[in-house]
């Protein structure tokens, strides 16, 4: 691993009342034995983050990310914070405007091409949204905040103004920097016994020179990071405070409901009005090109009257689709099972398939906007400010510079609100314009929510290996359809030679990115095939993993420590199994042991969830630790329960009744744990998802012999007739 | 016909649908947005406020069944400068994460309290089915046992066994 240097461009200012606030801007990587790449310098779209110090001492750090619910803001501040030496308890964290000045695309650039640390090359690739894609964008996706803004944005910036306070102390007590300390925002000079805050120091530390490359703290001197300060946004989530797009409220404002073309691709043939302008509060029927919206002055009586309405779609073609016919042709596109030399003796074959899946954040998407004359204004939450302003200028036919957009609170996302899935911008900015210039909140029933998302593919996989004598397997060669890219074979075994085909089998379905991608299903095959190939070779599944791990060290460990920490190997009761999975994704490497129990009648319960992981370092553990949790929740609804569903060209499942969530009933108790290494941060967001479907179906085969290959389980009796 | 009932402690006189669910009538005429819209079917109970007491779906339940009743969302729950012991104990263990669900997991958890003072995990998993899709129920459960642990830390055994915690 080359030694990573960072070069910036930090630009430094007084505020009214005496003031500091620095912004740095656009960064350069390179290894240190290369040259370092300079920038062209700081201008639109570079400058990624902002300290402010008042003079009173409050501490304000400006996040390009948003939050829904990964904790980001919290991490990215302590990050900041802590190479500033801040007192936290005076810290705010905000979520920066949704304006050109705060794309931290141009983070991601740093890391692309041929600048990319090794570890870091996977797990940017985001499917159809690569990372040069999202140059000029604010993205918060890809589990990317705290190894790449965090990283290399907030560090920087909060080792920066450290430095210069310190400097200002300095010179103000002429004594040398280096007899100075800074703790808890207060500069201290032990000699004199001098002392001064911050507040105090911020407007002579805004007239120096900026440090161009601070020095950043060693891991030893980190006094905030490793700690579980609390989160910053949670008082404002226990008392009905937070705000979120959907309860945003504008003076005189409507409500829309809306109804989309059911067949994707589809158009609005007609609708007859009359029966929701004869309705209470209605105002208008707004027809637009794939969708027909009601507009009246509550958002109930907009949805009884559109209720009313009997609007014809075309199906674009598509009204034939179905799951069936679409796996059919994944079945044709990938033809027979890949073949294995002729002279191989101990062949094993699989072939696994997972549907599509919603996203199901539990706040239904709603834009709220306000057209006229000078422009737009849109209220909403969204994964990227700017793509969304993008999307709604283009909606409008108007400059994008006219169109503001204040971003909230998102009540989940999990991918949902990505560049280039506005279409919930999009269609609300055309209801408004028809009210124009009263303001508009258009919300989306929980039915067209989950009928109109942008899904995580269904896939079918089809795994062939051969072994050694041994067992060890020599050649796997995989072939599927669905999303993948490099993530069919990404795997941490030395494995004698690997092969993947990614087979085309175009449908109408749109497709996005799910909470961790194309790994959510690319997981739950390689960990299930390894499981199937230590079967064959008659070895324990965790021993047979152990095996292949000779040249990882890394993934050695954390699946040693998870199989310590679930007591792999001792005995359980008949029906009990345990299952372990090993997936390193988004730059994090995660094992993950299930213990399940299958009774008489074949009903599955998962007892327990012990997970491991290395991420290099943990900035906040206890917000580490809510994601892996939330991770493993979020692969267990997919692998318990939840699918979508093609019928007749349309998606199925219309609410929870019919796409159900697990519930705390179903919750399995979790364990987790950090192995602490010298990796580079590794995201947190997304890598402890793909690893629980296998873990799973691995302990579902040891307690039954049953091997299931397909989401959700409940697909497959788990109990021999 | 205009109903009338008691929100958060005020009286209102609401002039709307009487088919109109509560949840509507408190984000959208009252602004009471912290009760949230997830589903309309009752089946993810983000929209749960105090009916009498009583845990309630308000994005199934119709104005006309309120009519004389006291409803109590998340916003009234408890004075600010006294948090409930739910709240208290949401905060100590870091429920929430988006946090959209969370005020209606809140009043179905102080509910539940009010009327099984010390619920086991059976008891948890049998009366709390709200979704949470960010999964913090492993938090939820703790800060449960939290919040029972501190009211039987703080408050004398028989006011604990009664309704009086809702302030």
């Amino acid at each position: 691993m080359n030694k990573w240097t960072r070069r910036t461009f930090i630009g430094a200012g007084t505020i009214a009342g005496g003031g500091f606030l620095l912004g740095v801007a656009g960064f350069a990587l390179a290894p240190a034995r290369h040259a370092v790449v300079e920038p062209a310098g700081p201008g639109p779209g570079q400058l990624t983050t902002w300290i402010r110090i008042n003079a009173d001492g409050r501490i304000t750090i400006l996040v390009p990310h948003c939050d829904m619910g990964q904790g980001t803001l919290s991490a990215l501040g302590m990050m900041a914070a802590d190479e500033l030496d801040a007192d936290w308890a005076q810290v705010e964290v905000i979520e920066a405007p949704g304006v050109d000045t705060y794309a931290n695309g141009y983070l991601a650039r740093t890391i692309t091409g041929d600048h990319v640390p090794a570890v870091m090359a996977r797990g940017f690739d985001y499917g159809m949204y690569k990372v040069a894609d999202w140059i000029g964008l604010m993205v918060t996706g890809g589990s990317t905040a705290v190894r790449s803004t965090g990283e290399f944005g907030m560090r920087v910036a909060g080792a920066a103004a450290r430095q210069m306070l310190v400097d200002a102390a300095a010179q103000q007590w002429g004594v040398p920097a280096r007899e100075c300390q800074a703790s808890q925002s207060v500069v201290r000079h032990a000699a004199s016994g001098r002392q001064a805050t911050y507040g105090q120091l911020a407007e002579a530390a805004s007239h120096l020179k900026v440090p161009t490359s601070p020095t950043l703290k060693g891991p030893d001197a980190f006094s905030l990071r490793r700690t579980s300060a609390p989160r910053l946004d949670i008082a404002s989530k226990v008392n009905g405070r937070a705000t979120y797009g959907i309860d945003v409220s504008l003076p005189d404002m409507l409500y829309a409901a809306i109804d989309i073309a059911p067949v994707q691709g589809g158009t609005l043939q007609s609708v007859d009005p009359a029966p929701a302008m004869a309705l209470r509060g209605v105002k208008k029927v707004v027809s637009l090109p794939n969708a027909v919206a009601v507009v009246a002055d509550s958002y109930w009586r907009a949805r009884q009257a559109l209720a009313a309405l009997q609007p014809v779609y075309t199906d674009a073609g598509h009204g034939q689709v179905s799951s069936a016919s679409i796996f059919a042709a994944f079945d044709a596109a990938i033809g027979p099972l890949p073949e294995m030399p002729a002279d191989a003796t101990r062949v094993v074959r699989a072939e696994y398939r997972v549907p599509f899946l919603a996203h199901a954040s539990m706040e239904p998407l709603s834009c709220t906007a306000q057209v006229d004359d000078t422009g737009a204004r849109i209220w909403a939450g969204v994964q990227d400010p700017l793509n969304a302003r993008t999307v709604a200028a283009k909606a409008l036919g108007i400059d994008r510079e006219r169109v503001q957009l204040t971003n909230h609170l998102l009540g989940g996302s999990f991918g949902r609100r990505l560049p280039y899935t506005f279409d919930y911008i999009e269609l609300g900015v055309q209801v408004a314009q028809q009210m124009s210039p009263t303001p508009v909140k258009t919300i989306w029933s929980r039915e067209t929510d989950m009928q109109h998302d942008y899904y995580r593919p269904a896939a079918l996989s089809r795994h062939a290996a051969s072994l050694d004598a041994s067992g060890r397997p020599l050649i796997v060669r995989v072939a599927f359809t669905g999303d993948g890219d490099g993530e069919a074979l990404a795997m941490p075994y030395a494995i004698g030679k690997t092969e993947s085909t990614q087979k085309e089998s175009a449908h109408h379905v749109r497709l996005g990115a799910w909470r961790s991608v194309a790994s959510s299903q690319h997981g739950f095959f390689k960990e299930s095939f390894i499981d199937e190939l230590a079967h064959e070779a008659k070895a324990d599944p965790c021993d047979y993993r152990r095996g292949l791990l000779s040249t990882s060290p890394r993934a050695l460990a954390v699946l040693e420590r998870a199989a310590t920490l679930a007591g792999w190997g001792t005995p359980l009761p008949e029906g009990e199994g345990r299952g372990i999975a090993l997936c390193d994704s988004f730059g994090s490497i995660v094992a993950e042991v299930a213990h399940v129990r299958v009774d008489a009648a074949g009903v599955l319960r998962v007892l327990a969830v012990d997970a491991v992981v290395d991420c290099g370092d943990v900035i906040s553990p206890d917000g580490a630790t809510a994601q892996v949790e939330g991770g493993i929740l979020f692969g267990l609804s997919a692998a318990l329960m939840s699918a979508i569903t093609i019928e007749e060209g349309r998606v199925a499942q219309r609410n929870f009744r019919d796409y159900p969530m697990p519930r705390i009933k179903d919750t399995p108790r979790i364990r987790v744990e950090f192995v602490r290494s010298d990796a580079p941060l590794g995201g947190l967001g997304e890598p402890a998802v793909p690893p629980i479907a296998p873990a799973v179906a691995n302990a579902i085969f040891a307690a039954t012999g049953v091997r299931v290959r397909a989401l959700p389980f409940t697909q497959t009796p788990l109990r021999k007739a | 016909m205009p109903i009338s009932l008691t929100v958060n402690g005020t009286p209102h006189t609401l002039d709307l649908e009487p088919e109109m669910p509560l949840l509507w009538a408190l984000r959208e005429q009252l602004g009471l947005t912290g009760t949230k819209y997830g589903c309309g079917i009752a089946a993810c109970g983000a929209c749960t406020v105090h009916l009498d007491g009583r845990a309630v779906r308000s994005c199934t339940l119709p104005l006309s069944a309120t009519e004389g009743k006291s409803v109590v969302t998340i916003e009234a729950l408890a004075p600010a400068d006294s948090p409930h012991a739910v709240q208290v104990a949401w905060v100590a263990r870091q429920v929430p994460q988006c946090g959209y669900c969370q005020s209606g997991m809140i009043m179905a958890v102080a509910a539940l309290l009010a009327d099984t003072p010390a619920p086991t995990d059976d008891e948890i998993d049998a009366r709390l089915t709200n979704i949470c899709r960010c999964g913090t129920y492993p938090r939820v459960r703790a800060a449960i046992h939290e919040a029972v642990a501190m009211r039987a830390a703080t408050v004398p055994t028989d006011a604990a066994a009664g309704t009086g915690e809702r302030s």
